[in-house]
């Protein structure tokens, strides 16, 4: 029982991404900084109250109104104390905004109250999350219902999933092993219990995973988007050639297009998304917004399937 | 303030707002800013005793890893009952609707409020409010959290939402007309020769804190008005499965709650003021410095509100904007804590209940003050969002800060309220006790919030069990700290020591024109005022060392 609540008695988590080690030295920062003024501001104050303390009930201190260079003093090296943990997190905020070229796209769609995983192979999982270790991994998220978010403390990142529209977040993992996943938005009754795990495995148990049999062969959502692609006509619109009622998805992931709004929205998972749902919000100028909605015949994670089919046209 | 130039009668006068009236209606009826100042002092110990019962229930249920006290039902309805009876009932109303009611007109020598009938409206207003509260709490609860996150609330929550948002409704006209009042009492009615450079701290704060009310609570109001209407009706606002957007509740929210914040410690820093300047026998510090910063909290509080969304799915630059002007709010607090650091120093300073209690206030706010600097960057915020870190940050503030203030204000005008001193050493005892039992409950939140714990958590994994047996452990501590006054303060009133009219020898209006208890008009006359506030030294007769 000591030795479980020694191993318990820990002021840190477990850290296994890059950027783990830079939010605990920010934090470390900021401790240092509150524990330097929460000792000076409490000696100060007990110094006073024992120093000044009333000894004759007549005596009345000589009053001091203030001092403009003290003032000046104390509210500069706040402010500068303030600035520099501002930049510092901003800093790193920004350093880890934009994942790696070479990032692995993997889609999570979240529910109440299960996380639903699928990797670029097609292989699904619920609840548990594998990567390989070294490999940076972007997180594609929604959600089907209410507000969730994907936590992964021993990454020190967190991003909500919001229904409606995608957020991703990126991260590298570091160190093999075992590490929780909660749900950090509360999301209903069982919201404590929309928890599992993230797996951290080398490349190659990463592969061997990929082939296990668990959940049955999944095509990749490239492919299985192709199929929906041709399922749903269509391409009987958005034909290859451009030639079409619709503009041609060729190449079209990552450029940016005029609407017939006049304004310029850039094609990313969103705008794709937005498009097949809810395809009279943002019409592509010099086109007629004949398109009906694909919502309610497509899930969420159908619709990441699509993208990921369109994706592919733009790489080739 | 001191020196008035009509001159105090030699015998008081036979009655005082206690005992100019009897029965019931004479109280529920009043327009006396005393008396419903007294009515929300019983009325919010009531919500007081609910939010904590709530609390109690979260923490047993905490001891253990495994949800084995309530169902994840019970646990989720109790964690939102808490928050929605201690922000909305408790924490808005605690000092601005109790002390602030009793003491402003005396204050700034006024007979009563602006509106006298309309400060009892809002009283109603807030009983109003919490009836329906306790209705919805009582017809099921609701389990969303006080936070009220569409779409969760509006298509999903079972239960009795819609009520529980009339009650918080209701409740904010209640803010709102009580901010109204004080902003055209300070305006109006401050006796002759009391400047706005006179004013005591405490009436800076209020006036700060009014302006918050005034201008914040109409925006609650609205975003809980379409909440109810995409409940009720399907109009499509906030669920993007009707073609609203999500982030947009946590906007219009936020652009209210995070404002509600400086509502509850601002004019706990306006008690700090009086009661430290009081107990140290000298002019607050930097007097217009202190002034000025509530001014700046209340305005900064305003465009602050996107730190609560950092990682929600708004851009990268509104979090890095946000981020900026969130860590400003630093330097207007820390600025505070220095000037009445200042004021101690070199004092006359008696360690009295009321001096502990905001000696009390110092150091916890201080952390709390200090841990918001590490949600406002963005860098730590991602890891500790909505974690037991937040949980422990905001209580801090929150609870700690917010009700030592409060406390340490009641002990200082209690016997100005009911002309009897309490047990002063079963105070000092309370005032420490809950310094104490306040750091050991939310300490530990601070250290399983940075190992991930997330908040409105019902089972956690096993690891972070030892963080939560001391947290409640904790709360045990404190609530003793809590219910000790109860007692104490009661049998004062039953056979405490009878005391004049300024007992403390502090200076203001309420302490040198009016009685303890004062006369149901307050002054005998309209005093006249002609002396800065806090001149302690300037008195007749001071020899100043």
């Amino acid at each position: 029982m000591w030795e479980k609540l020694y191993n318990d008695f820990s002021f840190f988590p477990e850290g296994a991404s890059t950027l783990a080690w830079e939010i605990d030295a920010i934090y470390l920062f900021a401790v240092a900084i509150t524990v330097i003024f929460t000792l000076l501001i409490f000696v100060l104050m007990i110094v006073f109250a024992v120093k000044f303390r009333r000894k004759d009930e007549n005596f009345i201190p000589k009053p001091i109104h203030g001092s403009a260079p003290l003032e000046i003093f104390w509210s500069i090296v706040p402010f500068i104390i303030t600035q520099v943990l501002f930049g510092w997190g901003a800093y790193i905020f920004f350093k880890y905004s934009n994942p790696p070229a070479n990032a692995m796209d993997v889609h999570v769609v979240g529910k109440q109250w299960m996380w639903k995983v699928q990797h670029p192979e097609g292989k699904r999982e619920i609840n548990q999350l594998h990567v390989p270790v070294g490999q940076p991994v972007r997180l594609i998220m929604t959600s089907e219902d209410v507000l969730h978010s994907f936590y992964i403390p021993a990454f020190r990142i967190k991003r909500d999933t919001v229904p409606g529209r995608y957020t991703s977040m990126w991260f590298e993992a570091t160190k093999e092993g075992e590490y929780h996943l909660f749900c950090a938005e509360y999301c209903g009754n069982e919201h404590s219990r929309m928890i599992g795990h993230v797996y951290v495995l080398s490349p190659q148990e990463y592969d061997e995973w990929l082939q296990t049999e668990e959940n049955g062969p999944n095509d990749p959502p490239a492919v299985a988007g192709e199929r929906l692609f041709s399922q749903h006509r269509c391409d009987t619109c958005h034909s290859p050639d451009g030639i079409g009622r619709a503009p041609s998805l060729r190449g079209v992931y990552g450029s940016t297009v005029a609407t017939s709004d006049g304004a310029r929205v850039r094609v990313d998972e969103s705008y794709i998304r937005e498009s097949i749902l809810d395809p009279k919000r943002h019409i592509v100028s010099g086109f007629e917004g004949t398109m009906p909605t694909f919502q309610g015949q497509v899930t969420e994670e159908q619709v990441l399937e699509l993208i990921a089919y369109i994706k592919t046209l733009g790489a080739e | 303030m001191g020196a008035m130039s009509s001159a105090i009668p030699q015998e008081k006068p036979r009655t005082n707002y206690l005992n100019h009236k009897y029965g019931i209606l004479s109280w529920l009826l009043t327009v006396d800013h005393k008396r419903i100042g007294l009515l929300y002092i019983v009325s919010i110990s009531a919500f007081f005793a609910v939010g904590a019962l709530y609390a109690g229930l979260i923490r047993a249920e905490l001891l253990t890893p495994d949800g084995d006290l309530l169902s994840t039902e019970q646990y989720n309805r109790a964690f939102t009952g808490h928050g929605v009876a201690m922000t909305f009932f408790v924490l808005v109303p605690l000092i601005p609707a109790t002390l602030g009611n009793f003491l402003l007109p005396m204050m700034i020598g006024a007979r009563d409020v602006a509106f006298p009938r309309l400060n009892l409206l809002s009283w109603y207003m807030y009983i109003g409010g919490g009836t329906i509260a306790a209705i919805a709490l009582l017809t099921g609860g609701i389990d969303t959290g006080w936070t009220f996150y569409a779409p969760y609330s509006s298509r999903y929550a079972n239960g009795s939402v819609l009520i529980a948002l009339f009650g918080a409704f209701t409740a904010g006209f209640s803010s709102i007309l009580t901010g109204l009042n004080f902003v055209v009492t300070i305006h109006k009615m401050r006796a002759p020769g009391l400047t706005w450079f006179r004013l005591p701290l405490f009436v800076w704060a209020l006036y700060a804190t009014s302006l918050i009310q005034v201008l914040a609570t109409p925006v609650v109001a609205i975003t809980l008005t379409l909440l109810g209407l995409e409940r009720i009706f399907g109009v499509g606002i906030f669920d993007p499965a009707l073609g609203g957007d999500p982030i947009l509740f946590q906007h219009m929210f936020w652009f209210y709650s995070h404002p509600v914040v400086y509502i509850m410690i601002l004019p706990a820093m306006g008690v700090m003021s009086e009661v430290i300047a009081c107990f140290s026998r000298k002019a607050v510090f930097g007097y217009k410095i202190i002034a000025y910063s509530s001014l700046a909290i209340a305005m900064l509080g305003f465009i602050v509100w996107g730190h609560h969304m950092f990682v929600s799915g708004q851009s990268a630059f509104a979090g890095l904007l946000f981020s900026f002007l969130t860590v400003l709010i630093a330097v207007p607090s820390a600025v505070k804590i220095f000037n009445w650091l200042g004021t101690m120093y070199g004092g006359s300073i008696d360690l009295s209940t009321p001096m502990i209690y905001a000696m009390g206030f110092i150091g916890v706010f201080t952390v709390g003050g200090l841990t918001g600097l590490f949600l406002s960057t963005i860098g730590i915020d991602i890891h500790v969002h909505d974690t037991y870190f937040v949980v422990s940050h905001f209580h801090y503030v929150m609870v700690g800060s917010a009700i030592m203030g409060y406390l340490a204000g009641i002990h200082f005008w209690w016997p100005k309220m009911f002309g009897v001193m309490y047990n002063r050493w079963w105070g000092r005892l309370a005032a420490v006790i809950t310094f104490l039992g306040f750091n050991f409950t939310f300490f530990p939140q601070f250290v399983v919030g940075y190992l991930g714990m997330p908040r409105r958590y019902h089972f956690y994994p096993e690891e972070f069990q030892i963080w939560n047996v001391m947290s409640t452990m904790g709360a045990t501590v404190l609530a003793v700290g809590y219910v000790m006054p109860l007692f104490y303060l009661t049998a004062s009133l039953i056979n405490g020591e009878k005391v004049g009219a300024n007992p403390w020898g502090a200076k203001g209006l309420e302490w040198e024109a009016a009685d303890s208890p004062p006369h149901h008009e307050n002054f005998e006359a309209t005093p006249i005022v002609t002396q800065e506030a806090y001149a302690y030294a300037e008195e007749e007769g001071a020899v100043v060392h």
